[in-house]
């Protein structure tokens, strides 16, 4: 079976760790082999977290430079300084919620504008699509839903081999009953947002 | 009922690697767990404490990994089948203790778990393990992938009563962290209450009887090598003329770059999962059939020595290579493109290799690197001693979230070598260089390490004071307890321990306790200590914001926001505080309200006290 290698990285605090377990328990419901790894540690302090992710048959946990056929940025800039890990056929989907660290408030450094980050990415990769992920996630009820709104949209672009039944199925045994709503709302805010 | 009591054999369930080592001790019949918390090992003792409080099982976070490596030893000498839990760094703390149990052997079974971190994700070194294995001539355990994890701790528990030697399953933080579909399988009953049968001249390692034991060690390490050399965990996959020797993720990465590389017929692997004793006549055997041997391993040379010396005694002129310019290094993690490059350089095959996009000319952007949360009362205390001390003082510092108050602009933080280090340092600091010297613990660490030093340096008249950062718990690794911390909300009975007691019984004269929220009286202590002669200590103690968010009764604290008729854009919030809940905004300084905990650090810096709380209706008050 073919191997689709996604990459995804966040900020310390918005979830992409259930994310990935969601898409994890979505595979294993549709029989796709995956593996899958992260960094935690740093998780609640503010620094990146990344997660690697492989379906199909292959050993590995993670994935190396060059090697991401997806990449889902939750935070523009995560997603510009994750591109290290695209070729020139990498889809990339970030969200263009900015959340700037705390050393562009000390002077260290300047936040690059969303126009100069796609600029940078667009022609690099094979496609790239952005959505305002945490506008979805306010208009689903909940602003930390931003992850369930990335979800909707790597599912709305295609670009994993995993259905639309089996990810909602995964995000209600997976995340918090009370919650179940407006996830699966998110979610499908975030699909919709990525059909062409 | 926890996940991992699941009594359903054969089913399958996505787990973290940490979790499948849990599972399986627990499907081994685990009665007796113990461990100190240390990224990448944490949460195989958070499954523990969680199943603890509804089963039989006895856990406990003990207060350092040599006590939890004695606890679970000890009840290992009464027949149960114990696990202790660590990161690779624990090991050397608890490595004292291990040397001699290895010669009294234990009477049920006792694995115990050491988890490496290559490339050091969250550590202070990238040592290899495998080398405690030669030390103390205990058995060595590696599993590929978080099924097997499952699978070999469940043999671990096996091995180690048979042989009667505490066994030692080594993983890295690429099997710890790392997710995969494991296959559950039976469980076995535990076993709770044991019996200690005594045998002094077997157990109490006086000379006369190690110089007995030793031997004895040496039979049981010779019983381990033949059970290693027909062992399933070491095995042979294809048939080729081209050998690869691998071990942990590395097979991983091999398996794949082989297949990738499309010679796979050529090609024959040996992975070894059980690595300490070394397969030596297995190993002889595979290699006889070998042009040319790779070893591919992270961190040491600990497989290709072996290999080495296998080839060596058996009289055979294959190559063997390894770690060496253009193949492997004994630096960081492997990942998959680094192994199938190195593969295709030994083999001399054609790669077809991935092409990064390049991103020479990426745009400048701030780094982003971890920090003390919003309303971390570390960043409290660090303000106020750099008020105090400044640059002149030497800082010796410790292991924990408050490692990162090194960064600008706190800059607190001069010396960093291991748990405790922090006050045993600091006298050498403090002597030699005749400079004030401050050293910073935190209040896990303290008990984990910091009494013997402190105890030592009040002895010798040293001359320092000791900020024990005290945020109610261990933060770093996800808020385990620590024996000053009180677990009476979890109904749980335990005895915390005063830290102002334990250093004024240590003879610690001096101590002061302060809420380093409030800034002024913790500078005016400070100050207090900056004339003393002798140690003394500072105990700064305010929760910890994300733990005290799950005590009960918890409130949240109204925020605080710039009153921008009064900011004189001074932005010493920002420069000296440097709390992550500030942004920028044309210039000025803004506070998040939603990543504000209302910890008014920043309300007592300000020179015009422009920082005020939001009041009940949301305006500025």
């Amino acid at each position: 079976m073919n191997i689709t290698r996604l990459i995804i990285v966040a900020v310390g605090g918005q979830g992409n760790l259930l994310a990935s377990k969601v898409l994890g328990e979505a595979a294993c419901r549709q029989d796709i082999p995956v593996r899958m790894s992260e960094i935690h540690g740093m998780a609640q302090r503010g620094g990146v977290v990344e997660s690697a992710m492989i379906f199909g048959d292959a050993h590995s946990t993670i994935i190396s430079d060059g090697e991401a056929d997806v990449l889902l940025g939750f935070e523009p800039l995560e997603a510009l300084r994750a591109l290290n890990k695209c070729n020139a056929d990498t889809i990339v989907i970030t969200s263009t919620s900015p959340l700037p660290p705390f050393t562009a408030a000390i002077g260290k450094g300047v936040y690059p504008d969303m126009a100069a980050i796609e600029a940078y990415i667009r022609p690099r990769v094979k496609s790239l699509i952005t959505l305002d992920a945490n506008a979805l996630a306010v208009e689903a009820g909940n602003v930390l839903s931003v992850n369930m709104v990335l979800l909707g949209s790597l599912i709305g672009a295609g670009v994993l081999p995993l259905s639309d039944a089996a990810v909602r199925e995964a995000i209600k045994d997976t995340t918090k009953a009370a919650f179940a709503e407006i996830n699966l709302k998110a979610f499908d805010l975030g699909r919709a947002a990525v059909k062409g | 009922m926890h996940p991992l009591l699941e009594n359903q054999p054969n089913k399958q369930v996505l787990m973290l690697g940490n979790e499948a080592i849990a599972r399986g001790a627990i499907e081994a019949g685990v009665a007796f767990a113990a461990a100190y918390p240390g990224t990448p090992s944490s949460e195989i003792a958070l499954q523990f404490f969680q199943i603890s409080k509804t089963t039989d099982l006895y856990f406990e976070y003990s207060a350092n990994e040599k006590v939890a490596l004695e606890v679970a030893a000890g009840a290992a000498m009464c027949g149960l089948r114990t696990m202790a839990s660590m990161k690779h760094v624990g090991l050397n703390v608890a490595s004292d203790a291990l040397m001699t149990l290895a010669y009294t052997g234990v009477a049920g079974a006792l694995v115990l778990v050491v988890a490496d971190d290559p490339y050091m994700f969250s550590s202070q070194n990238e040592q290899d393990s495998r080398y405690y294995g030669k030390l103390s001539g205990l058995p060595i355990l590696e599993p590929s992938t978080v099924a097997e994890a499952r699978e070999m701790t469940v043999y671990a528990f096996d091995l180690s009563e048979e042989l009667k030697l505490p066994v030692i399953l080594r993983t890295t933080t690429r099997i710890n962290h790392s997710s995969g579909v494991v296959t559950l399988g039976p469980m076995r009953k535990r076993q709770t209450k044991g019996d200690f049968i005594k045998d002094p001249f077997n157990y109490v390692c006086i000379p006369s009887v190690s110089r007995r034991l030793h031997p004895i060690l040496l039979e049981k390490i010779e019983t381990a090598r033949t059970m290693a050399e027909t062992s399933p965990w070491n095995r042979i996959e294809g048939e080729g003329k081209w050998g690869v020797i691998c071990n942990g993720v590395s097979y991983g990465y091999v398996s794949d770059a082989i297949e990738e590389l499309g010679f796979a017929a050529d090609f024959k692997i040996l992975r070894i999962g059980f690595s300490h004793p070394f397969p030596d006549a297995r190993v002889s055997r595979f290699l006889e059939g070998c042009e040319k041997v790779l070893v591919a391993e992270e961190g040491e040379p600990y497989m290709e020595e072996a290999v080495r010396n296998c080839a060596h005694k058996a009289g055979l002129p294959v190559t063997i290579k390894g770690k060496g310019k253009g193949l492997f290094s004994r630096l960081y993690e492997f990942d998959p493109t680094l192994v199938k490059t190195a593969i295709a350089e030994c083999f001399q095959l054609p790669v077809k290799h991935a092409r990064p996009v390049p991103i020479a000319d990426l745009p400048e952007a701030p780094p982003r690197p971890p920090n003390l949360c919003p309303g971390c009362p570390h960043r409290a205390a660090y303000v106020a001693v750099r008020e105090v001390f400044g640059d002149d003082a030497v800082y010796p510092t410790d292991i924990g979230c408050y490692t990162l108050g090194l960064l600008p602009p706190l800059r607190m933080g001069d010396f960093l070598i291991a748990m405790g280090a922090g006050i045993g340092t600091a006298g050498g600091f403090a002597r030699a260089s005749g400079r004030k010297t401050v050293a910073f613990i935190g209040d896990s660490t303290f008990f984990h390490s910091g009494l013997s030093p402190l105890a030592s340096a009040v002895y010798n008249n040293h001359d320092f004071t000791v900020v024990v950062l005290d945020n109610g718990t261990t933060g770093m690794t996800g808020h385990q307890p620590h024996p000053g911390v009180d677990l009476s909300h979890l109904n749980l009975d335990k005895k915390p321990i005063s830290i102002e007691a334990a250093a004024r019984g240590l003879g610690v004269e001096k101590v002061i306790t302060v809420n380093p929220f409030h800034y002024k009286k913790t500078v005016d202590a400070l100050r207090q200590i900056a004339d003393y002669r002798g140690v003394s200590v500072l105990i700064a103690r305010a929760p910890c914001p994300l733990y005290e968010r799950g005590l009960p009764g918890f409130k949240k604290k109204r925020p605080f926001t710039v009153n921008e008729k009064t900011c004189g854009n001074h932005q010493s919030c920002t420069k000296t505080v440097a709390c992550p809940a500030f942004f920028v905004e044309d210039a000025r300084p803004r506070i998040d309200a939603q990543r504000c905990t209302g910890c008014a650090l920043c309300a007592q810096v300000c020179p015009e006290n422009a920082i005020v709380r939001v009041s009940e209706k949301g305006e500025a008050s």
